[in-house]
Protein backbone atom coordinates (compact mmCIF):
# COMPACT_ATOMS: atom_id res chain seq x y z
CA UNK A 1 0.00 0.00 0.00
CA UNK A 2 2.90 2.22 0.91
CA UNK A 3 4.37 1.79 -2.23
CA UNK A 4 1.31 2.89 -4.41
CA UNK A 5 1.17 5.84 -2.20
CA UNK A 6 4.90 6.67 -2.78
CA UNK A 7 4.51 6.35 -6.40
CA UNK A 8 1.30 8.73 -6.97
CA UNK A 9 2.71 11.24 -5.25
CA UNK A 10 6.04 10.92 -6.81
CA UNK A 11 4.38 10.43 -10.10
CA UNK A 12 2.13 13.88 -9.74
CA UNK A 13 6.11 14.94 -8.41
CA UNK A 14 7.55 13.81 -12.18
CA UNK A 15 4.04 15.51 -13.52
CA UNK A 16 4.61 18.80 -12.26
CA UNK A 17 8.11 18.47 -13.49
CA UNK A 18 7.05 18.10 -17.24
CA UNK A 19 4.85 21.26 -16.93
CA UNK A 20 7.62 23.13 -15.58
CA UNK A 21 9.99 21.52 -18.30
CA UNK A 22 7.38 22.61 -20.99
CA UNK A 23 6.84 26.19 -19.42
CA UNK A 24 10.57 26.17 -19.76
CA UNK A 25 10.48 25.50 -24.18
CA UNK A 26 7.98 27.50 -24.73
CA UNK A 27 9.92 30.31 -22.95
CA UNK A 28 12.94 29.48 -24.78
CA UNK A 29 11.33 29.81 -28.33
CA UNK A 30 9.55 32.86 -27.20
CA UNK A 31 12.96 34.45 -25.79
CA UNK A 32 14.58 33.76 -29.46
CA UNK A 33 11.24 34.46 -31.31
CA UNK A 34 10.93 38.46 -29.67
CA UNK A 35 12.88 41.11 -29.95
CA UNK A 36 12.91 44.35 -31.93
CA UNK A 37 12.43 41.86 -35.24
CA UNK A 38 9.51 39.32 -34.54
CA UNK A 39 10.31 35.91 -35.58
CA UNK A 40 7.44 33.58 -35.21
CA UNK A 41 7.57 30.08 -33.82
CA UNK A 42 7.68 28.41 -37.46
CA UNK A 43 10.61 30.87 -38.63
CA UNK A 44 12.51 30.02 -35.60
CA UNK A 45 12.36 26.43 -36.57
CA UNK A 46 12.80 26.64 -39.69
CA UNK A 47 16.04 28.89 -39.36
CA UNK A 48 17.46 26.75 -36.83
CA UNK A 49 17.50 23.66 -38.42
CA UNK A 50 17.04 24.38 -42.09
CA UNK A 51 17.98 27.50 -44.00
CA UNK A 52 21.21 29.27 -43.71
CA UNK A 53 22.38 32.79 -44.42
CA UNK A 54 18.68 33.91 -44.29
CA UNK A 55 18.48 37.30 -42.30
CA UNK A 56 16.48 35.20 -39.37
CA UNK A 57 18.82 32.47 -39.22
CA UNK A 58 22.06 35.32 -38.84
CA UNK A 59 19.98 37.02 -36.05
CA UNK A 60 19.05 33.92 -34.29
CA UNK A 61 22.44 32.27 -34.49
CA UNK A 62 24.34 35.20 -33.99
CA UNK A 63 22.76 37.26 -31.57
CA UNK A 64 19.35 35.79 -30.01
CA UNK A 65 20.11 31.95 -29.91
CA UNK A 66 23.75 32.23 -27.85
CA UNK A 67 22.30 35.35 -25.36
CA UNK A 68 18.90 32.91 -24.86
CA UNK A 69 20.93 30.03 -24.02
CA UNK A 70 23.45 31.83 -21.65
CA UNK A 71 20.30 33.55 -20.08
CA UNK A 72 18.54 29.95 -19.52
CA UNK A 73 22.20 28.34 -17.98
CA UNK A 74 22.82 31.37 -15.79
CA UNK A 75 19.25 31.02 -14.56
CA UNK A 76 20.39 27.22 -13.86
CA UNK A 77 23.42 27.67 -12.05
CA UNK A 78 22.22 30.60 -9.57
CA UNK A 79 19.22 28.47 -8.69
CA UNK A 80 20.56 25.20 -8.24
CA UNK A 81 23.32 26.88 -6.77
CA UNK A 82 20.81 28.77 -4.14
CA UNK A 83 19.02 25.61 -3.67
CA UNK A 84 22.29 23.69 -2.61
CA UNK A 85 23.31 26.37 0.09
CA UNK A 86 19.64 26.87 1.62
CA UNK A 87 19.96 23.30 2.31
CA UNK A 88 23.59 23.11 3.77
CA UNK A 89 22.98 26.05 5.88
CA UNK A 90 19.13 25.11 6.92
CA UNK A 91 18.10 28.71 6.48
CA UNK A 92 15.75 29.73 4.19
CA UNK A 93 17.93 33.27 3.50
CA UNK A 94 20.74 31.31 2.13
CA UNK A 95 21.94 32.82 -1.46
CA UNK A 96 25.25 32.51 -3.42
CA UNK A 97 26.04 35.78 -2.09
CA UNK A 98 25.87 34.12 1.28
CA UNK A 99 29.36 32.63 0.20
CA UNK A 100 30.83 35.55 -0.77
CA UNK A 101 30.51 34.96 -4.39
CA UNK A 102 29.21 37.96 -5.40
CA UNK A 103 31.30 40.34 -3.32
CA UNK A 104 34.77 38.26 -4.50
CA UNK A 105 33.72 38.28 -7.66
CA UNK A 106 32.05 42.48 -7.79
CA UNK A 107 35.59 43.48 -5.93
CA UNK A 108 38.11 41.72 -8.54
CA UNK A 109 35.88 43.00 -11.57
CA UNK A 110 35.90 46.57 -10.27
CA UNK A 111 39.58 46.30 -9.49
CA UNK A 112 40.25 45.26 -13.45
CA UNK A 113 37.67 47.84 -14.64
CA UNK A 114 38.67 50.56 -12.52
CA UNK A 115 42.88 49.62 -12.26
CA UNK A 116 43.45 48.15 -15.18
CA UNK A 117 41.08 48.70 -17.62
CA UNK A 118 43.23 47.64 -20.06
CA UNK A 119 42.54 44.23 -19.27
CA UNK A 120 39.19 44.48 -19.61
CA UNK A 121 38.89 40.59 -21.40
CA UNK A 122 40.36 39.09 -18.11
CA UNK A 123 37.22 39.97 -16.17
CA UNK A 124 35.17 36.82 -16.34
CA UNK A 125 38.51 34.74 -15.51
CA UNK A 126 38.92 37.18 -12.34
CA UNK A 127 35.47 37.55 -11.32
CA UNK A 128 35.49 33.55 -11.14
CA UNK A 129 38.75 33.54 -8.98
CA UNK A 130 37.69 36.13 -7.22
CA UNK A 131 34.21 34.37 -6.07
CA UNK A 132 36.10 31.07 -5.46
CA UNK A 133 38.89 32.78 -3.49
CA UNK A 134 36.05 34.52 -1.24
CA UNK A 135 33.83 31.53 -0.33
CA UNK A 136 37.72 29.41 0.74
CA UNK A 137 38.26 32.46 2.84
CA UNK A 138 34.55 32.19 4.60
CA UNK A 139 35.03 28.47 4.77
CA UNK A 140 38.00 29.21 6.39
CA UNK A 141 37.08 31.48 9.14
CA UNK A 142 33.94 29.61 10.29
CA UNK A 143 36.26 26.75 10.49
CA UNK A 144 36.58 25.61 14.07
CA UNK A 145 36.70 21.80 14.38
CA UNK A 146 34.39 21.69 11.74
CA UNK A 147 31.94 24.13 10.26
CA UNK A 148 28.51 24.68 11.33
CA UNK A 149 25.84 26.65 9.71
CA UNK A 150 25.59 29.57 11.96
CA UNK A 151 28.98 30.38 12.13
CA UNK A 152 28.76 30.22 8.15
CA UNK A 153 26.87 32.55 7.70
CA UNK A 154 28.09 34.75 10.04
CA UNK A 155 31.45 34.56 8.45
CA UNK A 156 29.76 35.19 5.31
CA UNK A 157 28.31 38.66 6.35
CA UNK A 158 31.92 39.64 7.78
CA UNK A 159 33.71 38.77 4.43
CA UNK A 160 31.48 40.07 2.28
CA UNK A 161 31.10 43.41 3.62
CA UNK A 162 34.82 43.88 4.32
CA UNK A 163 34.82 43.34 0.27
CA UNK A 164 32.33 45.38 -0.12
CA UNK A 165 34.43 48.32 1.30
CA UNK A 166 36.59 47.40 -1.25
CA UNK A 167 34.60 47.83 -4.08
CA UNK A 168 33.35 51.21 -2.18
CA UNK A 169 36.42 52.47 -1.89
CA UNK A 170 37.32 51.87 -5.38
CA UNK A 171 34.54 53.91 -6.51
CA UNK A 172 35.11 56.94 -4.16
CA UNK A 173 38.82 57.19 -5.24
CA UNK A 174 38.39 56.68 -9.10
CA UNK A 175 34.90 58.13 -9.40
CA UNK A 176 35.39 58.92 -13.43
CA UNK A 177 36.33 55.10 -13.73
CA UNK A 178 33.24 54.10 -12.08
CA UNK A 179 30.88 53.66 -15.41
CA UNK A 180 32.19 51.48 -17.28
CA UNK A 181 31.89 48.99 -14.11
CA UNK A 182 28.43 49.33 -13.08
CA UNK A 183 27.20 47.16 -15.54
CA UNK A 184 28.51 44.32 -13.96
CA UNK A 185 27.38 45.37 -10.76
CA UNK A 186 24.07 45.14 -11.59
CA UNK A 187 24.26 41.90 -13.66
CA UNK A 188 22.85 41.95 -17.59
CA UNK A 189 23.52 40.17 -20.55
CA UNK A 190 23.50 42.27 -23.25
CA UNK A 191 25.62 41.38 -25.87
CA UNK A 192 26.41 38.02 -24.81
CA UNK A 193 27.15 35.82 -27.09
CA UNK A 194 28.62 32.36 -28.37
CA UNK A 195 31.98 33.31 -26.44
CA UNK A 196 30.29 33.76 -23.18
CA UNK A 197 28.28 30.95 -23.46
CA UNK A 198 31.63 28.90 -24.16
CA UNK A 199 33.29 30.05 -20.92
CA UNK A 200 30.34 29.13 -19.22
CA UNK A 201 28.97 25.86 -20.02
CA UNK A 202 31.92 23.24 -18.86
CA UNK A 203 31.79 24.40 -15.35
CA UNK A 204 28.02 24.63 -15.01
CA UNK A 205 27.58 20.98 -16.95
CA UNK A 206 30.36 19.64 -14.41
CA UNK A 207 28.67 21.27 -11.11
CA UNK A 208 25.12 20.48 -12.37
CA UNK A 209 26.54 16.60 -12.92
CA UNK A 210 28.33 16.14 -9.35
CA UNK A 211 24.85 18.18 -8.13
CA UNK A 212 22.70 15.79 -9.22
CA UNK A 213 24.76 12.96 -7.78
CA UNK A 214 24.27 13.34 -4.70
CA UNK A 215 20.60 14.58 -3.84
CA UNK A 216 20.30 12.57 -0.68
CA UNK A 217 22.89 13.51 0.89
CA UNK A 218 21.43 16.76 0.91
CA UNK A 219 18.23 15.42 2.37
CA UNK A 220 19.62 13.79 4.94
CA UNK A 221 21.94 16.85 6.00
CA UNK A 222 18.96 18.75 6.24
CA UNK A 223 17.42 16.92 9.33
CA UNK A 224 20.20 18.20 10.60
CA UNK A 225 24.23 17.63 11.95
CA UNK A 226 23.56 14.87 14.44
CA UNK A 227 20.56 13.19 12.59
CA UNK A 228 23.17 12.80 9.72
CA UNK A 229 26.39 11.45 11.42
CA UNK A 230 23.38 9.08 12.97
CA UNK A 231 22.47 7.47 9.77
CA UNK A 232 26.39 7.50 8.47
CA UNK A 233 26.65 10.65 6.40
CA UNK A 234 30.25 12.59 6.40
CA UNK A 235 28.47 15.52 7.85
CA UNK A 236 32.09 17.89 7.09
CA UNK A 237 33.15 16.25 4.02
CA UNK A 238 29.48 16.42 2.74
CA UNK A 239 28.97 20.54 3.37
CA UNK A 240 32.42 21.29 2.12
CA UNK A 241 31.67 19.00 -1.28
CA UNK A 242 27.96 21.23 -1.59
CA UNK A 243 29.80 24.47 -1.01
CA UNK A 244 32.52 23.93 -3.50
CA UNK A 245 29.38 22.77 -5.73
CA UNK A 246 27.56 25.58 -5.24
CA UNK A 247 30.40 28.42 -5.31
CA UNK A 248 31.51 26.20 -8.19
CA UNK A 249 28.16 27.03 -10.00
CA UNK A 250 27.15 30.78 -8.88
CA UNK A 251 31.07 31.39 -9.65
CA UNK A 252 30.87 30.81 -13.16
CA UNK A 253 27.28 32.57 -13.87
CA UNK A 254 28.78 35.96 -11.87
CA UNK A 255 31.50 35.21 -14.03
CA UNK A 256 29.83 35.91 -17.17
CA UNK A 257 27.12 38.37 -16.35
CA UNK A 258 27.93 39.66 -13.38
CA UNK A 259 26.22 39.76 -10.08
CA UNK A 260 22.86 38.77 -10.71
CA UNK A 261 21.45 38.16 -6.76
CA UNK A 262 18.01 37.67 -6.95
CA UNK A 263 17.83 34.40 -8.88
CA UNK A 264 19.88 32.44 -6.16
CA UNK A 265 17.32 33.09 -3.77
CA UNK A 266 13.78 33.44 -5.03
CA UNK A 267 13.70 30.52 -7.33
CA UNK A 268 14.84 27.60 -5.50
CA UNK A 269 12.09 29.25 -2.62
CA UNK A 270 9.49 29.45 -5.57
CA UNK A 271 10.09 25.75 -6.56
CA UNK A 272 10.45 24.71 -2.75
CA UNK A 273 6.57 25.94 -2.63
CA UNK A 274 5.40 24.33 -6.01
CA UNK A 275 7.45 20.76 -5.54
CA UNK A 276 8.20 20.41 -1.78
CA UNK A 277 11.90 20.60 0.18
CA UNK A 278 12.82 16.86 -1.72
CA UNK A 279 16.35 17.66 -3.34
CA UNK A 280 15.56 14.74 -5.95
CA UNK A 281 12.84 17.00 -7.53
CA UNK A 282 13.62 19.82 -6.10
CA UNK A 283 17.00 20.33 -7.91
CA UNK A 284 15.41 19.80 -11.32
CA UNK A 285 12.87 21.86 -10.24
CA UNK A 286 15.05 24.61 -9.43
CA UNK A 287 16.89 24.67 -12.59
CA UNK A 288 14.34 24.18 -14.92
CA UNK A 289 12.59 27.39 -13.15
CA UNK A 290 15.87 29.31 -12.71
CA UNK A 291 16.76 28.77 -16.87
CA UNK A 292 13.00 30.02 -17.82
CA UNK A 293 12.97 33.14 -15.31
CA UNK A 294 15.80 34.51 -16.44
CA UNK A 295 14.86 33.91 -20.07
CA UNK A 296 12.03 35.28 -19.76
CA UNK A 297 13.16 38.63 -18.00
CA UNK A 298 15.73 39.04 -20.35
CA UNK A 299 13.20 39.20 -22.63
CA UNK A 300 11.13 41.16 -20.94
CA UNK A 301 14.22 43.81 -20.39
CA UNK A 302 14.84 43.95 -24.14
CA UNK A 303 11.21 44.42 -25.16
CA UNK A 304 9.69 47.03 -22.54
CA UNK A 305 12.08 49.95 -23.79
CA UNK A 306 12.88 49.41 -26.92
CA UNK A 307 15.39 50.07 -29.01
CA UNK A 308 16.96 50.49 -25.10
CA UNK A 309 17.58 48.07 -23.01
CA UNK A 310 17.70 47.66 -19.21
CA UNK A 311 19.49 45.39 -17.19
CA UNK A 312 17.78 41.84 -16.35
CA UNK A 313 18.47 42.26 -12.76
CA UNK A 314 16.08 44.83 -12.28
CA UNK A 315 13.32 43.27 -14.38
CA UNK A 316 13.53 40.10 -12.27
CA UNK A 317 13.59 41.69 -8.92
CA UNK A 318 9.98 44.32 -10.13
CA UNK A 319 8.73 40.94 -11.31
CA UNK A 320 9.61 38.18 -9.16
CA UNK A 321 9.43 39.77 -5.55
CA UNK A 322 5.86 40.52 -6.48
CA UNK A 323 5.20 37.28 -7.65
CA UNK A 324 7.02 35.24 -4.60
CA UNK A 325 5.30 36.86 -1.99
CA UNK A 326 1.96 36.08 -3.88
CA UNK A 327 2.89 32.49 -4.15
CA UNK A 328 4.07 32.77 -0.23
CA UNK A 329 0.59 34.07 0.54
CA UNK A 330 -1.74 31.71 -1.53
CA UNK A 331 0.58 28.59 -0.30
CA UNK A 332 -0.44 30.02 3.22
CA UNK A 333 -3.96 30.06 2.86
CA UNK A 334 -4.08 26.65 1.29
CA UNK A 335 -2.71 25.20 4.33
CA UNK A 336 -5.12 26.95 6.73
CA UNK B 1 30.51 -6.03 25.95
CA UNK B 2 28.49 -4.26 23.00
CA UNK B 3 29.70 -0.87 23.53
CA UNK B 4 32.70 0.37 25.65
CA UNK B 5 33.78 3.53 26.58
CA UNK B 6 37.76 3.27 28.00
CA UNK B 7 38.58 6.56 29.86
CA UNK B 8 37.20 8.94 27.60
CA UNK B 9 38.03 12.47 27.77
CA UNK B 10 35.93 15.35 25.87
CA UNK B 11 36.60 18.56 25.46
CA UNK B 12 35.02 21.87 23.79
CA UNK B 13 37.92 23.72 22.32
CA UNK B 14 39.84 24.05 25.42
CA UNK B 15 37.13 23.08 27.79
CA UNK B 16 37.46 19.82 29.32
CA UNK B 17 33.88 18.62 29.93
CA UNK B 18 34.09 15.07 30.59
CA UNK B 19 37.21 13.41 32.44
CA UNK B 20 38.07 9.60 31.90
CA UNK B 21 34.93 8.64 31.70
CA UNK B 22 34.56 4.79 31.17
CA UNK B 23 31.24 2.98 30.44
CA UNK B 24 30.00 -0.34 29.36
CA UNK B 25 27.04 -0.92 27.86
CA UNK B 26 26.10 -4.84 26.99
CA UNK B 27 23.35 -6.33 24.79
CA UNK B 28 20.32 -5.83 25.38
CA UNK B 29 20.41 -4.00 28.34
CA UNK B 30 19.14 -0.32 28.83
CA UNK B 31 21.27 2.22 30.61
CA UNK B 32 20.24 5.44 31.49
CA UNK B 33 22.72 8.29 31.87
CA UNK B 34 21.97 10.75 34.75
CA UNK B 35 23.24 13.90 36.52
CA UNK B 36 22.80 17.26 37.58
CA UNK B 37 22.77 19.97 34.46
CA UNK B 38 25.71 20.88 32.67
CA UNK B 39 27.38 17.59 34.11
CA UNK B 40 28.12 16.24 30.66
CA UNK B 41 25.87 13.40 30.23
CA UNK B 42 24.88 14.74 26.76
CA UNK B 43 28.27 15.28 25.78
CA UNK B 44 28.94 11.90 26.41
CA UNK B 45 25.82 10.59 24.67
CA UNK B 46 27.22 12.44 21.91
CA UNK B 47 30.18 10.86 21.85
CA UNK B 48 28.80 7.16 21.99
CA UNK B 49 27.32 8.40 18.80
CA UNK B 50 29.90 9.77 17.05
CA UNK B 51 29.19 13.35 16.69
CA UNK B 52 32.33 14.54 18.72
CA UNK B 53 35.40 13.10 18.71
CA UNK B 54 36.95 12.19 22.30
CA UNK B 55 40.58 14.05 22.84
CA UNK B 56 41.55 10.94 24.73
CA UNK B 57 40.65 7.65 25.12
CA UNK B 58 38.49 5.72 22.58
CA UNK B 59 35.16 4.28 22.59
CA UNK B 60 34.87 0.25 21.22
CA UNK B 61 31.68 -1.06 19.51
CA UNK B 62 32.24 -4.81 19.60
CA UNK B 63 35.61 -3.71 20.11
CA UNK B 64 36.69 -2.18 17.04
CA UNK B 65 37.20 1.61 17.54
CA UNK B 66 34.13 3.32 16.89
CA UNK B 67 36.23 6.38 14.87
CA UNK B 68 37.95 3.76 12.72
CA UNK B 69 34.61 1.49 11.52
CA UNK B 70 33.47 3.52 8.31
CA UNK B 71 30.65 5.63 9.26
CA UNK B 72 27.65 4.00 6.88
CA UNK B 73 28.60 0.81 8.76
CA UNK B 74 28.59 1.91 12.29
CA UNK B 75 24.81 3.33 11.27
CA UNK B 76 24.00 0.10 10.52
CA UNK B 77 24.58 -1.20 14.46
CA UNK B 78 24.09 2.55 16.26
CA UNK B 79 20.80 4.30 15.79
CA UNK B 80 20.80 7.90 17.61
CA UNK B 81 17.89 10.75 18.55
CA UNK B 82 19.50 13.05 19.59
CA UNK B 83 17.64 16.48 20.82
CA UNK B 84 18.52 19.08 17.94
CA UNK B 85 16.89 17.95 14.74
CA UNK B 86 14.91 19.35 12.09
CA UNK B 87 12.33 18.14 9.64
CA UNK B 88 11.71 20.15 6.33
CA UNK B 89 7.67 21.00 6.46
CA UNK B 90 6.53 18.69 3.42
CA UNK B 91 8.30 15.80 5.39
CA UNK B 92 5.72 12.56 5.51
CA UNK B 93 6.91 10.36 8.30
CA UNK B 94 6.73 7.81 5.78
CA UNK B 95 9.21 9.89 3.89
CA UNK B 96 11.17 10.47 7.09
CA UNK B 97 11.39 6.95 8.47
CA UNK B 98 12.48 6.13 4.64
CA UNK B 99 15.69 7.85 5.32
CA UNK B 100 16.25 5.40 7.84
CA UNK B 101 17.85 3.25 5.37
CA UNK B 102 20.05 5.23 4.24
CA UNK B 103 22.85 3.63 5.74
CA UNK B 104 22.26 0.36 4.23
CA UNK B 105 21.80 1.67 0.62
CA UNK B 106 24.54 1.30 -1.85
CA UNK B 107 25.55 4.25 -4.04
CA UNK B 108 22.73 5.53 -6.13
CA UNK B 109 20.99 2.55 -4.93
CA UNK B 110 16.70 3.30 -4.57
CA UNK B 111 14.77 1.32 -1.88
CA UNK B 112 14.76 -2.40 -2.62
CA UNK B 113 11.56 -4.31 -1.48
CA UNK B 114 13.11 -5.30 1.56
CA UNK B 115 13.70 -1.35 2.38
CA UNK B 116 10.44 -0.21 1.95
CA UNK B 117 9.60 -3.55 4.39
CA UNK B 118 11.86 -2.63 6.91
CA UNK B 119 10.17 1.11 7.08
CA UNK B 120 6.51 -0.45 7.09
CA UNK B 121 8.00 -2.84 10.17
CA UNK B 122 9.40 0.77 11.75
CA UNK B 123 6.18 2.48 11.05
CA UNK B 124 4.12 -0.58 12.27
CA UNK B 125 6.56 -1.34 15.81
CA UNK B 126 5.32 2.52 16.97
CA UNK B 127 2.22 2.44 16.24
CA UNK B 128 2.36 5.26 13.61
CA UNK B 129 0.40 3.78 10.92
CA UNK B 130 -2.14 5.61 11.18
CA UNK B 131 -0.05 9.16 10.49
CA UNK B 132 2.29 7.81 7.85
CA UNK B 133 0.76 10.02 5.30
CA UNK B 134 1.03 12.96 7.87
CA UNK B 135 3.62 15.81 7.61
CA UNK B 136 5.72 15.42 10.42
CA UNK B 137 5.71 18.88 11.33
CA UNK B 138 1.85 18.69 11.98
CA UNK B 139 2.12 16.59 14.53
CA UNK B 140 2.24 16.23 17.95
CA UNK B 141 5.48 16.64 20.16
CA UNK B 142 4.57 12.49 21.21
CA UNK B 143 4.21 11.69 17.95
CA UNK B 144 6.73 13.20 16.42
CA UNK B 145 9.13 11.26 18.76
CA UNK B 146 8.22 8.50 17.69
CA UNK B 147 8.27 9.10 14.09
CA UNK B 148 11.99 9.90 14.84
CA UNK B 149 12.16 6.35 17.12
CA UNK B 150 10.62 4.51 13.30
CA UNK B 151 13.26 6.32 11.48
CA UNK B 152 16.17 5.29 13.90
CA UNK B 153 14.39 1.46 14.20
CA UNK B 154 14.78 1.43 10.33
CA UNK B 155 18.18 1.28 10.61
CA UNK B 156 17.80 -1.75 11.92
CA UNK B 157 20.30 -0.82 14.52
CA UNK B 158 21.61 -3.06 17.53
CA UNK B 159 21.94 0.05 19.70
CA UNK B 160 19.48 2.80 20.02
CA UNK B 161 20.84 6.00 21.98
CA UNK B 162 18.62 8.55 22.96
CA UNK B 163 19.30 12.00 23.96
CA UNK B 164 16.10 13.27 27.27
CA UNK B 165 13.66 11.69 25.00
CA UNK B 166 10.70 13.18 27.07
CA UNK B 167 12.00 16.15 27.87
CA UNK B 168 8.80 18.81 26.10
CA UNK B 169 6.34 15.86 26.21
CA UNK B 170 3.52 15.52 28.75
CA UNK B 171 2.82 13.14 31.05
CA UNK B 172 1.17 10.70 29.04
CA UNK B 173 3.64 10.86 25.94
CA UNK B 174 6.45 10.49 28.61
CA UNK B 175 5.25 7.11 29.66
CA UNK B 176 4.13 6.55 26.21
CA UNK B 177 7.38 6.82 24.99
CA UNK B 178 9.21 5.19 27.51
CA UNK B 179 6.71 2.09 27.20
CA UNK B 180 7.88 2.01 23.74
CA UNK B 181 11.57 2.06 24.54
CA UNK B 182 10.98 -0.55 27.14
CA UNK B 183 8.97 -2.57 24.78
CA UNK B 184 11.55 -2.79 21.83
CA UNK B 185 14.52 -3.39 23.92
CA UNK B 186 12.33 -6.76 25.21
CA UNK B 187 10.77 -7.15 21.80
CA UNK B 188 14.08 -6.98 19.95
CA UNK B 189 16.57 -7.49 22.49
CA UNK B 190 17.81 -3.91 21.10
CA UNK B 191 20.71 -1.96 23.75
CA UNK B 192 18.95 1.41 25.06
CA UNK B 193 21.84 3.93 25.87
CA UNK B 194 19.50 7.12 27.12
CA UNK B 195 19.78 10.26 29.07
CA UNK B 196 17.03 10.70 31.24
CA UNK B 197 16.36 13.74 33.79
CA UNK B 198 13.30 12.54 36.08
CA UNK B 199 15.46 10.13 38.37
CA UNK B 200 12.21 7.98 38.95
CA UNK B 201 12.09 7.02 35.35
CA UNK B 202 15.53 5.98 34.60
CA UNK B 203 14.83 3.69 37.85
CA UNK B 204 12.38 1.74 36.11
CA UNK B 205 13.18 2.21 32.83
CA UNK B 206 16.39 0.97 33.36
CA UNK B 207 18.92 -1.77 33.71
CA UNK B 208 21.66 -0.14 34.81
CA UNK B 209 22.20 3.55 35.56
CA UNK B 210 25.79 6.08 35.28
CA UNK B 211 25.37 8.51 37.65
CA UNK B 212 27.59 12.01 35.99
CA UNK B 213 29.05 14.77 38.24
CA UNK B 214 30.91 17.32 37.06
CA UNK B 215 32.32 15.41 34.10
CA UNK B 216 33.28 12.32 35.66
CA UNK B 217 31.49 9.16 36.99
CA UNK B 218 30.19 9.45 40.04
CA UNK B 219 28.74 5.77 40.33
CA UNK B 220 26.83 2.76 38.38
CA UNK B 221 25.40 -0.26 39.25
CA UNK B 222 21.84 -1.71 39.30
CA UNK B 223 18.83 0.71 38.86
CA UNK B 224 17.24 -0.86 41.61
CA UNK B 225 19.48 -0.35 44.08
CA UNK B 226 21.77 2.55 42.68
CA UNK B 227 19.85 5.27 43.69
CA UNK B 228 20.04 6.22 47.61
CA UNK B 229 18.73 9.77 49.47
CA UNK B 230 22.59 10.03 50.22
CA UNK B 231 23.39 9.87 46.52
CA UNK B 232 20.47 12.31 45.33
CA UNK B 233 22.12 14.99 48.23
CA UNK B 234 25.47 14.56 47.39
CA UNK B 235 24.84 14.58 43.24
CA UNK B 236 21.83 16.55 43.03
CA UNK B 237 21.58 18.58 46.86
CA UNK B 238 18.65 17.75 47.38
CA UNK B 239 16.86 16.05 50.03
CA UNK B 240 14.54 13.07 49.11
CA UNK B 241 12.25 10.72 50.61
CA UNK B 242 12.12 7.02 49.72
CA UNK B 243 9.39 5.07 48.51
CA UNK B 244 8.58 1.69 47.49
CA UNK B 245 6.50 1.57 43.95
CA UNK B 246 5.42 -2.14 44.34
CA UNK B 247 3.20 -2.12 40.98
CA UNK B 248 6.74 -1.78 39.51
CA UNK B 249 9.05 -3.50 42.02
CA UNK B 250 11.23 -0.42 42.57
CA UNK B 251 12.01 2.49 44.80
CA UNK B 252 10.35 5.73 43.97
CA UNK B 253 12.14 9.24 45.54
CA UNK B 254 10.08 12.36 46.28
CA UNK B 255 12.09 15.02 46.22
CA UNK B 256 11.51 17.52 49.37
CA UNK B 257 13.46 20.46 49.41
CA UNK B 258 17.08 21.71 48.54
CA UNK B 259 20.20 21.01 50.39
CA UNK B 260 21.04 24.30 52.16
CA UNK B 261 25.27 25.31 51.65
Amino acid sequence: MMVMKNKTSSSIKVFVLLILLAICIVSFFISIGKGSLDISFQEVIKAIFIEDDTVNHRIIFNVRLPRTLVAGLVGICLGVSGAILQGVMRNPLAAPNIIGVSSGAGLMAYIILILFPKYYYLVPIGAFVGALFATLLIYLLAWKNGVNPMRLILAGVAVSSLLGAGISSLMTLFPDKVAGAVGFMVGGLSARTWPDFNILWPYALLGLVLTFLFPKKLNILMLGDEIATGLGLNVERTRLMFIAFAALLAASAVSVVGLLGFVGLIVPHTARLIIGSDYRYLFPATAILGATVVMLCDTIARLVFDPVEIPVGIVMSLLGAPFFLFLLRERKSMER
Amino acid sequence: MILHAKDICLRYGNKEVVKNVSITVNKGEVVSIVGPNGCGKSTILKALSRYIKPSKGEILLEGKNIQTIPTKKAARKIAILPQVRNVPNDFTVETLVSYGRYPHLSFGNRLKKEDVETIDWAINKTGMNQLRERTVATLSGGEQQRAWIAMALAQRPEILILDEPTTFLDISYQLEILELVKELNKALSLTIIMVLHDINQAIRYSHRIYVIKNGEVYSHGDSKTLISSDLLRRVFRIEADALEDSTNGCPYYIPQKMVIG
